[in-house]
Parts: C-alpha cells; sequence; structure tokens
C-alpha cells in the first residue's frame, strides 16, 4: 500500500509526557477498510496512540493524514465529524442520559444527521451491538460489558470511515467473545477501518488481516498477523514484559 | 434502513400531562397582580428572580461544567448598566433588557479568557472578576461609591404601576430565558451541552465542540443573571454596589441550583422555590445564614450529587420535561414491544 491511497496516514509521531517518551517516531497508515489489530505489554503506548490519532492529544512532533487532508491540528471533535471514531478503554458513557440517547448526540452532532436518518443509524447501531434491549436504560445503570459495547455502539452512531476500539473484549466469556467478533466483522464488512487493541490475541486474530506490535513507544513488527507472532522481538517483547522490557 | 422497526417518542403522557399543569399555572402567573395582594406581588417578583438565577447558574454548572462563584459579576452590572441607561432616558423596562443584552455582549470576549481557566480557577477567576468589576462600577461618579444611587425613573411610576409592571418584566423574562433553556436541551446544542455535562473527553470524541457548548452557556448565563440583577434594582429601587456584587448572591444559586437537582431543568426551579419558602420563614439575613446555605448545599453535592429533583427522576423514573428520546420497538404484527 502507498500511503497516498490510505484513509488515515500518521508520521513520526512523538508523544511525551514530561520526560516520558510514550511514542516515539512512530509511523502507522491505515488502508480504507483495513482491519488491523494492535498488541503489546501494558503501558507500550497503544492507548496513547489512539489518543493522538483520534486528537485527544496533541503530539509533540508529526503529522496525521485523514482522507487526504492533513488532521494534526484540528481538535478530536472536528476529527470525529470527519469519520475517525473511538471507543475508550475505561469506559465513558454520558451518564446521565439513556443509552438510545447516547447515540443520538452522537449521530446528532458527530454524524451530522438529523430527523430519521439521526434515528436509524441509531437503532442500526444498537441492533448491531445487540443493545436493542438496554435502547431505554440510563448508561450509568448499565454494568462494564454493556458500557463497552456502549462505547462501540455511540462510535459507530457517528456513521464512521474509521473505527478505533479499546479492550472492548477483556472480561468477555467465550460465547461473548464469539459474539464481538461477529460484530467487528460485520462492521468491517460495511466497509469500515477498523482498528482494535486487545490483549486477548486469538480473538483479534479471527478479525485482523494486520497485526501491529508495540512496545516502549515504538512499533516493533507490523504485516501479516501470524507472521508478526512469530517474529522474535514480539516474542521476548511480551516474555520480557517486566523487568527488561527496555532492552 | 434500520431493519428494526421503531418508533421514538419526545413527548409521554406524563410530559404532556405536566406541561399542561405548567401552562394553567403560567396563565395564572400572568394575571397575578390582579388577584394577589401587592405583597404577595412584590415577593413572587422575587421569586422569578431567584429562579432565573437559580436557572442561569445551573445552565453553567450543570451543563457546561462551568461551576462560578462570582455569578454575581452579571448581576451587578445588569443593575448598572440599567442605571446607567435610565439616566440617559432609556425607559425603563426596555433598558432592564437592554441592559441584559449589553452584558451578554461583554460576556463574550470576557468569556473567552474566563474560559481558558480549568476547574478551581475558573470558579476564582469569576469571584475576582466580580470584585473588579465592583471597583470599576465604584469608580464611576454617579454611581458615588459605595454609597450607591437610585433608579430615580422609578418615582415616574405610580407605585401599585411600578410594582405591578415590574412583576410583569419579571415574570416575561423568567419566562423566556426558561424557554431558551428547554429550546436548547431540545435541540442539538443542548444534546451537546449535556454531552459535556456528563463527560467532557467522551463528548468531543463524538463531534461535540466543548469550547462552543460552554461559551453558549456562559453568554446565556450572563445575559440572564443580568436581567435578574435588573429586576432586582426595579423592586429595591437603590443601587449598592456591595449589594449587587455580592458573595451572597453565589450563596443563594449554589443553594438552589444544588439542592435542587444540578444538570436538570426542574431542579434548580424546586430549589429556588425552597429557597424562598425559607428566606421568608427564616427571614434571611447575617453570616450564619450564608454558611448554613453553603453548608447545606455542600451536604447535598457530596451526599445527593443530583440533587432533590434528580433523585426523584432517577427513583422514580419520570421525565416531566419532553427533552429526551425514547425508542418504542414495534413489532411486525403490529404490536408493541415493552422490554
Ligand atoms: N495522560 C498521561 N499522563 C502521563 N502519563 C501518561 C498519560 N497517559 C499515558 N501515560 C503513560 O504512558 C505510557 C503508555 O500508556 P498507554 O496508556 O498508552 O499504554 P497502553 O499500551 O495502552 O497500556 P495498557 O495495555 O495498559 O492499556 C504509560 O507509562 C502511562 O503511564
Ligand atoms: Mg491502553
Amino acid at each position: 500500500m502507498t500511503s497516498l491511497d490510505a484513509i488515515l496516514d500518521a508520521r513520526g509521531l512523538t508523544k511525551r509526557f514530561a520526560a516520558l517518551v510514550v511514542l516515539n517516531e512512530v509511523d502507522f497508515a491505515i488502508a480504507p477498510g483495513e482491519a488491523i489489530g494492535i498488541v503489546g505489554p501494558n503501558g507500550a503506548g497503544k492507548t496513547t496512540l489512539l489518543n493522538v490519532l483520534s486528537g485527544a492529544y496533541p503530539p509533540n512532533a508529526g503529522s496525521v493524514a485523514f482522507a487526504g487532508h492533513d488532521v494534526t491540528k484540528l481538535d478530536a471533535a472536528e476529527r470525529n465529524r470527519r469519520g475517525i471514531a473511538r471507543s475508550h478503554q475505561v469506559p465513558r458513557p454520558f451518564g446521565g442520559m439513556t443509552v438510545f440517547e447516547n447515540l443520538h448526540v452522537a449521530a446528532a452532532i458527530g454524524g451530522q444527521f438529523s430527523g430519521p436518518a439521526a434515528n436509524d443509524i441509531c437503532v442500526e447501531a444498537l441492533a448491531l451491538c445487540g443493545m436493542i434491549k438496554l435502547a431505554n436504560r440510563r448508561a450509568d445503570t448499565l454494568g462494564l460489558l454493556d458500557r463497552k459495547r456502549l462505547e462501540m455502539a455511540r462510535a459507530l452512531a457517528t456513521d464512521p470511515k474509521l473505527i478505533l476500539l479499546d479492550e472492548i473484549g477483556g472480561g468477555l466469556t467465550d460465547a461473548e467473545a464469539q459474539e464481538l467478533v461477529l460484530i467487528i466483522r460485520s462492521i468491517n464488512a460495511r466497509g469500515v477501518a477498523v482498528v482494535w487493541i486487545e490483549h486477548i490475541v486469538h480473538i483479534l486474530l479471527q478479525v485482523v488481516t494486520r497485526l501491529v506490535c508495540m512496545d516502549a513507544g515504538r512499533i516493533l513488527a507490523d504485516g501479516e498477523p501470524r507472521a508478526v507472532m512469530r517474529n522474535p522481538e514480539v516474542i521476548s517483547a511480551y516474555l520480557g514484559s517486566g523487568a527488561e522490557s527496555a532492552a | 434502513m434500520a431493519t428494526t422497526s421503531y418508533r421514538v417518542e419526545r413527548w409521554t403522557r406524563q410530559s404532556r400531562l405536566f406541561a399542561v399543569i405548567i401552562a394553567l399555572v403560567l396563565m395564572v402567573l400572568a394575571i397575578g397582580p390582579f388577584i394577589f395582594s401587592a405583597d404577595i406581588t412584590d415577593r413572587l417578583t422575587t421569586l422569578f428572580v431567584y429562579v432565573i438565577l437559580a436557572a442561569m447558574w445551573n445552565a453553567m454548572a450543570g451543563y457546561a461544567g462551568l461551576v462560578s462563584i462570582g455569578n454575581q459579576v452579571f448581576i451587578g452590572l445588569g443593575g448598572y448598566f440599567l442605571i446607567r441607561l435610565s439616566d440617559a432616558g432609556v425607559s425603563l423596562y426596555p433598558a432592564v433588557v437592554l441592559a441584559a443584552l449589553i452584558v451578554g455582549l461583554i460576556a463574550l470576549p470576557v468569556g473567552e479568557l474566563m474560559l481558558r481557566l480549568r476547574g478551581g480557577e475558573f470558579a476564582i477567576g469569576m469571584w475576582v472578576l466580580a470584585e473588579l468589576s465592583h471597583f470599576l462600577v465604584n469608580l464611576d461618579p454617579v454611581i458615588q461609591g459605595e454609597t450607591g444611587t437610585s433608579l430615580t425613573a422609578l418615582n415616574a411610576y405610580p407605585p401599585v404601576a411600578a410594582r405591578n409592571d415590574t412583576y410583569w418584566v419579571g415574570f416575561v423574562l423568567m419566562v423566556v430565558l426558561l424557554a431558551v433553556v428547554f429550546a436548547l436541551l431540545r435541540g442539538r446544542v443542548g444534546a451537546g451541552v449535556q454531552a459535556i455535562r456528563d463527560d467532557e473527553v467522551a463528548a468531543a470524541s463524538v463531534g461535540v465542540k466543548v469550547h462552543a457548548g460552554k461559551r453558549i452557556m456562559f453568554v446565556l448565563a450572563a445575559i440572564g443573571c443580568a436581567a435578574a440583577g435588573g429586576v432586582w434594582l426595579a423592586t429595591t429601587i437603590s443601587f449598592q454596589p456591595g449589594t449587587f456584587f455580592g458573595i451572597q448572591w453565589t450563596a443563594y444559586m449554589l443553594f438552589m441550583a444544588l439542592v435542587g437537582g444540578l444538570g436538570t431543568f426542574e431542579g434548580p426551579i424546586i430549589g429556588a422555590i425552597l429557597f424562598f419558602i425559607m428566606e421568608s420563614w427564616f427571614g434571611a439575613t447575617g453570616v450564619a445564614y450564608l454558611i448554613g446555605l453553603g453548608v447545606t448545599a455542600l451536604a447535598f453535592s457530596l451526599f445527593l450529587p443530583r440533587g432533590i429533583w434528580g433523585s426523584v427522576e432517577t427513583r422514580l423514573g419520570i421525565r416531566l420535561l419532553p427533552v429526551g428520546f425514547s425508542l418504542r420497538l414495534v413489532n411486525p404484527d403490529g404490536g408493541r414491544d415493552r422490554d
């Protein structure tokens, strides 16, 4: 893939928190409709990469282009309106609203839908994520798993071209995980590019066609999933993700 | 197209009934001076001022996360510009509205500056702003420092006319301002600010311009509080800067919004009515009274953070105002699927 075809093209992304370098000159491009998994030990910088791509944090250096436009200086709201949606690793529901209302804000503002079109996309996203029955529940009464689903459904309601998912599968039973795999496959089948961060690799591998492994703010390996999992650096990052991971 | 067949409702039977009750109450209030004694008329005017203040403080704190301890700046400036406009020959009641709009205009650039401050800094920054404005207003020779001045234009009115007209102006301003808040909440802007209320980061992630939402609520609160300040001046006649720019207003607003229910439309109105009743019972003055208000408000924010109305709403699952959405599924056989 040349970066001209990319829906998202990030170059030289660096993010520091005080002296801590959390992203170190990361290059990352996504093709339209691609399904990419990201793995890596705790603290590798996976969530930070999502934050910088979605505009939640500005990078210290580097650039992000989306759909052919430089969006580095645009805030999260503007990037969402252009088609980048995300879920949050620690769910952030709009607690004072119902589940349906959570989606409706997203559809009306992020997706710029109004009237019946806004309602339609919300119902569609709820149905897809298996949350129809919860539509009129206040979001602050949901349990963790439903909150994670809500994150995904709300992101979908903005009608994105790219969805960034941050650990939505943790804590699921096998059956639930299989259901999630089907949901994400069907999101991807609609032409939405998916980037999915997940620790549970075998679930990830059922969906993605490309796997990225991060460690210490860098991309260690990027490519065909099984090849990435066999990569010696990846293996040692995982085994050594304690004392010697900085090596 | 969605594959599920459904209906989205905004009005419920509850909210329809409530709308009818509200319409009746408003109709009675609209002819208040004809049916109430002079004393009650005066006191209701005060209640309207409280409702406006509570609703405006809530618009900022409850919806935009802008907790301020300096909204008296708008009350004071509303009073001040009313004095100035009225001295300049603008007739009294149009001057109340005009003064409020001037304060709204000033709030645009000032808000731009203040909104750069976060959390506690903003709260205290607003108080500093109130003190600074108080100081500047005192420099105006017309005001005569802390001595203050009077709204002499009121002398031109017979007392009954002044009382009744002030009542109506207060009433209309309250209704209009509440209607604006309601209309905002029902539309896109309101959906955005309710999202900001619940989680700013998540709001931004679904396209909500957090800063713009805050700016709208800031300017709305400035206009509303200034209007309340103008009406207040028309009831008290004398403009003493120390009273108009006084921190006691913050204690009142905090109490009304927090006890009634922060981030709900109905809560601050209930809080204002409660406050009004308390004030008539206990005769509201003194430092101890203000501290009592503050402590009660604090207790509520700690133990009942959604206030009286918020708790009722959550527990009983009722919504009186049709600002939300509810989804009703329709089965293929035409029956309704109740979950
Ligand atoms: N807002 C922040 N301020 C300071 N440090 C931060 C911030 N966000 C992340 N970090 C630090 O950056 C590093 C990378 O964090 P990040 O959340 O990106 O890791 P991650 O790969 O998502 O890990 P996990 O698998 O645990 O979610 C960590 O050391 C973390 O403590
Ligand atoms: Mg993470």
